[in-house]
């Protein structure tokens, strides 16, 4: 039986709070108080002493017992999400996501917390509250975890003062009243007597309430509690893999990541809308008698296959959907909460890949609505977001997203966005609603097509995109070819970046987020006009593989045509026809290609020109080129 | 450990195997959907039991869509290359084998170059060819997060750079179940579908699911030897012994399989599985503190391993 339990049998537990507020010691000591810890560590922990220690060797140095990489320790820190196992007195097992403090590692509480159920939030009793407290706080409640812990640590500094711990709770309690948090549990503690973390603590009389193990073990989903509103969960299925075996068998393989199903109800292939009945759910209990077992239902984290009563298109990636309530509905606009993680900021009108469940579609952030200042709740005007920055966006995708809202269900409301030339995870977006169903947006398809188009102009339709520093010779050469071209009866049009800069894109700068936006809009406009059957030349610096390739998505095959003008820095520079480099060299124009910013080459243009080379000769290859001879 | 609460609901082990089990057939069908070319790493013990149990389950009534590779160091346990034929044979499994046949040429051996030089060539190396060889874009192995502490902060899709190597700081951020399988040229994939198990959930799952494992894991008068305070199994002639040593009979079994002169056996008398379970849930110690792989250098050496490009 594959996940059917009704249970919630692991606890997803997540440990944050800032440097130095004794996270680690207390982890420690609630897993070596839970036994959770093997002998052979906890005598590490007892023989070994970091630099500065006053424990006595022989004792157990808690904070040992999570102790990571070599560079952490070297360094004394903590990098990265560490994920320990811990069991409850009544059988539960925690799963602990350790997330390290440092401001600069917010990307790994994120990580930490999107799975999460509780997270523990540390407080230094002497210290009071501090920005990295707020902070965790508001990225555990956005990743959805809906049991917030608070253990105010160290009371022991502070005499046990009932005063200091109520002033730090009632803090607390005013940030998480203006989030989407279900329940905040305070609790008294000290991680280095041991106070309250898994016995009651004989020196805080004026606490009654459960120990920080206890909070735990009483622990049960918001969603499950006896009084809670009884919200029908929308069943989803995402499509990871289709199994094909004899006899004709036709099953999709998946996890369902939400609701639950019976054989006999009626489902719908979210994409397509088409509905059929769930026939099977097929599992393999080899233990049982040795052959395939049927389940009588699945329910939420159940990884199980799924045959229908009747063929229906059904490809990975695909979301098998309820009918019940949350009716799924693809869309290819999204307003979106998106956690940056990547080093380089985010680009707009660059495209991405967006990864959702176990489908990849490109996508391009259009919009940043504002920048969340996590420490006060402020929302600030913002164009950009940049590593660790939490913001608002707007996403649109190549291709409608069955996608839900992230509250609802965060397998299908949460996605990742891959830089397509270094397959890096750059964000984490939390979808907030749907901006635009696609079926609202239908293309009408009209008779006069391109085909009618390219019979009528007598050759086909091209972009022939040059691309190359300024002062290269892209214009010179784009002009000279579209003049030969238009004297052999060919249509063409230029566009020329620097005249698409006077209008259409004057409200852009030269930073690499809005080159990516002039890119995507050059690209555009240049599909416009080869539906309309020219041959276009674009001369635009261009200096980013991955804009460049997103252009070339734009069009069908061998309809982009990439020209690579690769003419010398020292010979452009020399040549300075507008100035510009000049200009640079001054200093008063920070972000001159191949000067103040890299120029990335093409890996495999149709062509490549030498700038500096003899014109008539590079024109006549071009058009050679152009005309497929 | 405090009492038990008794307003806490009360979780059954079988729950959170199942949950387990749920999570690790998510991460085999993701591989298997979203690579070119994933390959099982097999190593013949207790895990790679459960890997290949789960992989049979992940995929039927088709069958496992990958082939199986076991790094064979050439010292393995007789008893082992053994169980490893025949299921491959009972389960009509695609096998393949890798060795460093340069190494072995070379006359390389547990008792001559040391366990670290060792283990780099017979088994780092030997991977990484193995993988190149085929062209394996991903490689799913049974490791852990509660073996060893650089472990706790490995990912279930382990990035490695061109070259194999495993940089912590260019790890990916796991969210949800949403893995980015994506790889940039050169790179490849390690998975782990079992990372958030213990050993304790390995055991109670190989009881639960009657799954088949070598003998070696359950006691039986062996022949043994001591060394440094460890028995080590004397199984074939290349064992050298000392100067009038004669292997003693003692009735031992092993926690973890690996190569028969590295293997520290424990003595013990549980020869079922019931009592074996109930043995493993008493002891207290990790399960590396009986190899001696882990040992030489201190327990950093497993993260200076994996940098080479090891598990």
């Amino acid at each position: 039986m594959a996940g059917n339990s009704a249970l919630t049998p692991v606890l997803h537990l997540v440990t944050c709070g800032s440097v130095d507020d004794g996270k680690s010691t207390l982890i420690g000591r609630l897993l070596a108080e839970t036994d959770s810890i093997p002998i052979d560590t906890l005598e590490y922990a007892k023989r070994t002493r970091r630099g500065g220690s006053t424990i006595p060797v022989g004792e157990i140095d808690y904070s040992l017992l999570t102790d990571g990489l070599e560079a952490e320790r070297e360094q004394g820190i903590t990098i990265d999400v560490a994920y320990r196992h811990m069991n409850l007195p009544n059988g539960r097992r925690v799963l602990v996501a350790d997330s390290p403090g440092h401001e600069q590692y917010t990307r790994n509480m994120a990580v930490a917390a999107s799975n999460g159920d509780v997270s523990i939030l540390m407080v230094d009793a002497a210290r009071g509250v501090r920005p990295q407290t707020h902070r965790h706080l508001t990225i555990s409640a956005l990743m959805g975890v809906k049991t917030i812990i608070v253990a105010v640590n160290k009371m022991d500094l502070v005499n046990y003062d009932h005063a200091t711990f109520e002033e730090i709770v009632g803090t607390v309690r005013a940030t998480a009243a203006r989030l989407d948090v279900a329940e905040v549990i305070a609790i008294p503690v000290s991680a280095f007597t041991g106070d309250n973390i898994t016995a009651p603590s004989a020196s805080m009389p004026w606490y009654t309430g459960p120990t920080l193990l206890g909070a735990l073990e009483e622990w049960e989903p918001v969603d499950t509690r006896a009084g809670a509103a009884t919200v029908a969960t929308p069943f989803r299925f995402p499509v990871q893999f289709i199994v094909r075996a004899e006899g004709n068998f036709r099953g999709y393989a998946g996890t369902v990541v939400s609701g639950s199903i019976r054989p006999g109800d009626t489902v719908v292939i979210a994409d397509s809308g088409r509905k059929a009945k769930v026939d099977r759910i097929v599992t393999y209990d080899l233990h049982t008698d040795g052959h395939i077992a049927d389940l009588p239902v699945a329910v939420t984290g159940a990884a199980v296959t799924l045959t229908l009563d009747h063929e229906v298109d059904v490809t990975r990636g695909d979301v098998i959907a309820g009918i019940d309530s949350h009716v799924v509905e693809p869309a290819d606009r999204f307003s979106v909460d998106m956690v940056w993680l990547g080093e380089e900021p985010l680009a707009h009108g660059r495209s991405y890949l967006l990864v959702s469940g176990s489908r990849s579609v490109p996508a391009t952030v259009t919009n940043v609505r504002h920048r969340l200042d996590v420490v006060s709740g402020h929302e600030h005007a913002a164009r950009v977001l940049s590593m660790n920055d939490i913001g608002r966006v707007e996403v649109a995708t190549d291709k409608p997203m069955p996608m839900d809202p992230y509250a609802l269900c965060r397998d299908t409301g949460g996605f990742l966005l891959v830089d397509r030339v270094t397959s890096d995870t750059v964000a984490a977006g939390l979808v907030r609603h749907a901006m635009r169903r696609s079926t609202n947006v239908v293309r009408h398809e009209y008779v006069v097509d391109s085909d009618a188009r390219k019979l009528l102009m007598g050759h086909d339709a091209k972009v022939v995109w040059l691309t190359g520093l300024s002062g290269a010779g892209k214009s010179t050469i784009a002009d000279a070819a579209v003049k030969q071209l238009h004297a052999l009866g060919v249509h063409t049009f230029i566009l020329d970046g620097d005249n698409v800069r006077h209008g259409l894109n004057k409200d852009l700068g030269f930073t690499p987020e809005d080159r990516a936006e002039n890119v995507r809009r050059v690209a555009e406009v240049s599909r416009l006009m080869v539906d309309a059957g020219l041959v276009v030349f674009v001369a635009l610096v261009s200096p980013f593989v991955t804009d460049r390739r997103a252009a070339r998505e734009q069009f069908a095959p061998g309809q982009f045509i990439e020209v690579f003008v690769d003419t010398p820095l020292n010979v452009v520079t020399a040549r300075d026809t507008k100035g510009l480099y000049a200009k640079a060299a001054q200093g008063t124009l920070p972000n001159l290609t191949g000067v103040g910013q890299e120029y990335e080459p093409p890996v495999s243009p149709e062509l490549i020109l030498r700038g500096d080379g003899d014109l008539d000769e590079s024109v006549a290859e071009l058009v050679r080129v152009i005309l497929g001879e | 450990m405090s009492p038990v609460n008794s307003s806490a609901p009360t979780v059954p082990y079988s729950a959170v195997l199942d949950e387990l089990e749920a999570e690790a057939i998510h991460i085999y069908r993701e591989t298997a959907a979203a690579f070119k070319n994933p390959v099982l790493l097999y190593s013949i013990g207790k895990d790679s039991s459960v890997l290949l149990h789960l992989a049979i389950k992940a995929f039927a009534p088709a069958p496992v869509p990958f082939p199986l590779m076991h790094i064979d160091t050439g010292w393995k346990f007789r008893e082992m290359i053994e169980f490893r034929d025949r299921r491959a044979a009972e389960l009509g499994l695609d096998l393949r084998i890798a060795q460093n046949a340069a190494a072995v040429a070379e006359g390389v051996t547990p008792f001559t170059h040391g366990t670290h030089e060792y283990t780099r060539l017979m088994k780092t190396v030997a991977l990484r060819e193995g993988i190149d060889r085929y062209g394996f874009d991903a490689a799913i192995g049974g490791a852990r997060r509660d073996e060893e502490r650089s472990r706790a902060k490995e990912r279930i899709f382990s990035l490695r750079e061109p070259g194999h190597q495993w940089d912590p700081r260019k790890q990916r951020p796991e969210f949800w179940r949403t893995a980015n399988t994506q790889l940039s040229p050169g790179q490849s994939m390690r998975v782990f579908p079992l990372s958030n198990w213990t050993e304790l959930d390995i055991w109670k799952y190989i009881q639960r699911e009657n799954i088949e494992i070598p003998d070696l894991y359950f006691a039986k008068p062996r022949p043994v030897v001591d060394r440094d305070g460890m028995w080590i199994m004397v199984d074939d002639d290349r064992f050298p012994l000392l100067e009038g040593e004669v292997p003693q009979m003692r009735s031992v079994r092993f926690r973890t399989l690996g190569c028969y002169p590295l293997s520290g056996a424990v003595e013990s008398t549980a020869d079922t599985m019931v009592q074996l379970v109930e043995e493993m849930a008493g002891s207290k110690y990790s399960e590396r503190s009986g190899r001696l792989i882990d040992g030489e250098g201190g327990s950093e050496s497993m993260e200076g391993k994996k940098k080479e490009g090891y598990f």
